[in-house]
């Protein structure tokens, strides 16, 4: 993933710092500041290896070697072999949840990168408003529960604003969070409200990359606004476009919050999603083994889709030279 | 959420298109303003909800007001009234303590963000700044904890937690993230590779040691940096819900999301006590909202000039 900041690209590549290059006698081997470097590199980065080694490279090991045992928190984790995977394959709410899931994800995802794009053009090409910038990033400022709640009570089937809205006008209220049809629709929708803003500063942020002189030139050509999204704007930020593409749908596919303050996986597991129902499994019915086998199958999904994505979108290429 | 990279760089400067108000513009602006309304609204009716009363709300759904301006729903989220009240008002009667909860929240969100962030930075340092064997190959090693989602490491991290003996506390939620995460790691490491190395240089040749120049050059020097994260941190970390739900099961530990959920999993006979749940959503929310207003400007442009290049 390639996360650059405002630092030149010449200093980007890890390692070789540039000063060795101009100073070398510093660094050299025997000088007493490098061995003092090292004791001192050793005592700062103790915290940090600490953190990384327990709880985020250990955890992930033992997540795989849990996906092959028998554990229930209580008894010692029974080695069962490809059991979980085998219970998997053949369990029709996972692949109901995984289906659900990758409904939601579409949805999601589909609607939150249009409406950030053209959120993002907006914002450039309309206004520099820093103020605008602000409101649209509020509701990120939300969590996941708090979006919920509010979206639950808004979308009400008896008392709800929206619900009372669509009465006005003379339709069938929606019981948009009980209806298996609305359920994951809906809940996606929630997302999209809360996330959209983010996404849209970022692509944001890809569009102050593009010279004003190229919008400028096309003007004097006579090029509308749409003609100048399509030749320019959409061609220069589709590299930034596919690096938040992928963020934004690795985020989407752990999907849980949510899901847990609105439907809690209902009605008859129409939004039980992937990340809920590797919960149920582990705290519901205290079988760490088959969440932690599904837990891997979420991550193989994971890095499928960001090796194909940045493969199909090449997105380490930038036509921006 | 592994993307912001901020930098203190200042927005190219763009001229606003010449404003000659077409049919183009004009529809532009509608649409603009209708995408502020859907952002803006659900704040208003958690504040018009929550100031109304539950029998209010059922035979005038659609005022714009408030129904029967009150405060109930506040005083039923944070507990001030008797159960008796509490249900003849639609509330459920079974107390929450929304005081302990915002406490706790904002304990493990200061102690995350804080420890967090400084030994991120230490660490950012030791990669940026000093030179020592096996560097990069760590540096290497800790990029590619960026491709570990959340969600892997949260069960065996619970299955470690439990063993340590510290579920159900405040330590054990933070813990975790307490150290570091890559991604704070890698944001700090890019803004101290572009601190200039004369500023260090002038630093060693008046007598200071490198813990010195680490407090009292660099850090300084990153304060702008070291904010944003602090607070995009500290958003995180309040707004989390998932981790704390597993960790955590009674009051002594419980922090606003979760104690969000209880809330509304606590249906009285009435039906949802929507007062008191949008009140106790406002109490959950409000903390993030100042914390925003006072920060809006470096938060806004931290995400947008992040520079995903």
């Amino acid at each position: 993933m390639t996360i650059a900041s405002s630092s030149p690209p010449s200093r980007l590549p890890l390692g070789s710092a540039e000063g060795a290059r101009t100073k070398p006698r510093t660094y050299r081997a025997g000088a007493g500041d490098n061995r003092g470097d090292g004791r001192l590199a050793a005592v700062f980065i103790a915290p940090a290896l600490l953190g990384f080694l327990v709880f985020l490279l250990w955890p992930t090991l033992r997540g795989i070697y849990l996906s092959f045992t028998r554990f229930n928190l209580l008894t010692p984790a029974e080695w069962v072999g490809l059991d979980n995977y085998v219970r998997m394959v053949n369990d029709p709410i996972f692949w109901n949840s995984l289906w659900v899931t990758v409904e939601y994800v579409v949805i999601n995802i589909g609607i939150q990168t249009v409406a950030a794009l053209a959120i993002a053009v907006l914002l450039q090409r309309l206004t520099q408003s820093a103020l605008l910038r602000g409101i649209v990033l509020t509701p990120y400022l939300m969590s996941n529960v708090v979006a919920g709640l509010v979206w639950l009570w808004i979308l009400d089937t008896q008392l709800g604003i929206g619900n009372e809205i669509i009465s006005a006008i003379g339709f069938d209220r929606i019981p948009f969070l009980a209806d298996e049809t609305w359920a994951i629709p809906t809940i996606a929708l929630i997302n999209v409200w809360r996330h959209v803003g983010y996404t849209a500063l970022l692509l944001f942020a890809g569009l102050q990359a593009i010279p004003n002189d190229m919008y400028e030139a096309a003007k004097v050509d006579g090029a509308s606004e749409w003609r100048m999204f399509w030749r320019i704007t959409m061609p220069l930020l589709r590299p930034v476009l596919a690096v938040v593409l992928i963020m934004t749908m690795i985020g989407s596919f752990q999907v849980f919050d949510t899901v847990a303050v609105t439907t809690a996986g209902g009605p008859a597991n129409a939004t039980n999603v992937l990340q809920f129902y590797i919960y149920g499994s582990a705290f519901g019915r205290f079988q760490f083994g088959y969440a932690s086998a599904m837990s891997v199958a979420l991550l193989i999904v994971l890095s499928a889709i960001t090796v194909l994505q940045y493969r199909l979108t090449r997105a380490g290429q930038t036509d921006l030279g | 959420m592994a993307t912001v990279t901020a930098t203190t760089a200042t927005p190219p400067t763009i001229h606003p298109a010449r404003r000659r108000l077409s049919l183009g513009r004009a529809a532009a602006w509608a649409v603009m303003g209708l995408i502020i309304l859907i952002t803006l609204l659900p704040f208003y009716w958690i504040l018009r909800t929550a100031l109304s009363t539950n029998a209010g709300l059922s035979s005038d759904p659609n005022s714009l007001l408030p129904v029967d301006l009150t405060g109930g729903g506040f005083e039923r989220a944070l507990g001030l009234q008797s159960a008796k009240e509490a249900i003849a008002q639609g509330g459920a009667g079974g107390g929450l303590d929304f005081w302990r909860y915002l406490l706790n929240s904002m304990i493990v969100s200061t102690l995350i963000a804080g420890c967090q962030i400084f030994f991120s930075a230490m660490a950012a340092y030791a990669f940026a700044r000093l030179r020592w064997r096996g560097r990069d190959k760590v540096f290497g090693l800790f990029l590619a904890g960026l491709m570990v989602p959340t969600i892997f490491t949260l069960l065996p991290n619970f299955v470690l937690i439990k063993q340590l003996h510290l579920v159900d506390t405040l330590l054990g939620i933070a813990l975790p993230t307490l150290f570091m995460t890559p991604f704070a790691v890698f944001f700090l490491r890019q803004f101290f590779m572009n601190i200039p190395r004369e500023v260090e240089e002038a630093a060693l040749l008046d007598g200071a040691g490198k813990v010195k120049i680490f407090f009292r050059v660099i850090l300084p020097m990153a304060s702008t940096p070291i904010i944003t994260l602090s607070v995009l941190t500290y958003i995180t970390a309040w707004n989390d819900y998932f981790w704390p739900l597993m960790v955590s099961y009674s009051d002594s530990s419980r922090v606003l999301t979760v104690a969000l959920a209880v809330f509304r999993a606590q249906n009285p006979q009435t039906g949802t006590d929507w007062s008191g749940l949008m009140a106790a959503t406002l109490i959950a929310a409000l903390p993030m909202l100042v914390l925003f207003a006072c920060f809006a400007r470096r938060i806004v442009s931290s995400v947008s000039f992040t520079g995903i290049k």
